[in-house]
């Protein structure tokens, strides 16, 4: 099932109460523990988080900024990795 | 904003307005609530998103009526959100 567009101006993270989500099941991996990739993507973050390059609420940020098609598209850590790859392109330590 | 005190989430869109961090959610923005209990005080999570200085608000459970909020479930059915002092107004 395609989900139908997100309302006007609301982010793809905040879909609580979407009705086009309803009846979508819902999907086991979220509770899973991180798989090799999930956790390789997690030692970078703890990494740059102890380095004072990023925070967690940065991370949510940049994960929420994500475009709809990208955020529905990717996997959990998917979306980590590629804010990740965001924040430190907007901070400079990386370059595009 | 003590427990029992209603309340209602403001009925903003920040997202409207550029890049933005907001942790209450879309469906809650208007509606009318009663404040459970204080959690505590907190960094903005706001500024913190942005790296910017945060100052500590104050966080509290809000208690929301279901069915009216999603046209489903059985009387008495509730929400509970934690959402931050800056989003509610006093009624």
């Amino acid at each position: 099932m395609t989900p139908d567009p997100a309302p006007p101006m609301i982010p793809a993270h905040d879909l609580g109460g979407a009705s086009r989500f309803r009846c979508a099941p819902v999907d086991p991996d979220d509770d899973a523990p991180p798989d090799a990739f999930g956790q390789q993507v997690d030692a970078l973050r703890q990494i740059l988080a102890r380095r004072g390059l990023m925070s967690v609420d940065e991370l949510r940020r940049a994960i929420e900024s994500l475009p709809e098609a990208e955020y529905h598209a990717l996997t959990y850590y998917e979306r980590w990795l590629r804010a990740i790859a965001m924040l430190m392109a907007e901070k400079g330590v990386v370059h595009p | 904003m003590s427990p029992g005190t209603q309340v209602r989430v403001k009925a903003d869109f920040p997202e409207t307005r550029g890049p933005c961090h907001i942790r209450t959610p879309h469906y809650l923005r208007g509606r009318l609530g009663v404040v459970e209990r204080h959690l505590g005080d907190f960094p903005n999570p706001e500024d913190l998103a942005f790296a910017r200085p945060a100052a500590r608000v104050p966080l509290f459970h809000v208690r929301f009526d279901q069915p009216s909020l999603w046209q489903e479930g059985a009387a008495g059915d509730a929400l509970l959100v934690e959402i931050f002092a800056h989003w509610l107004e006093p009624v």
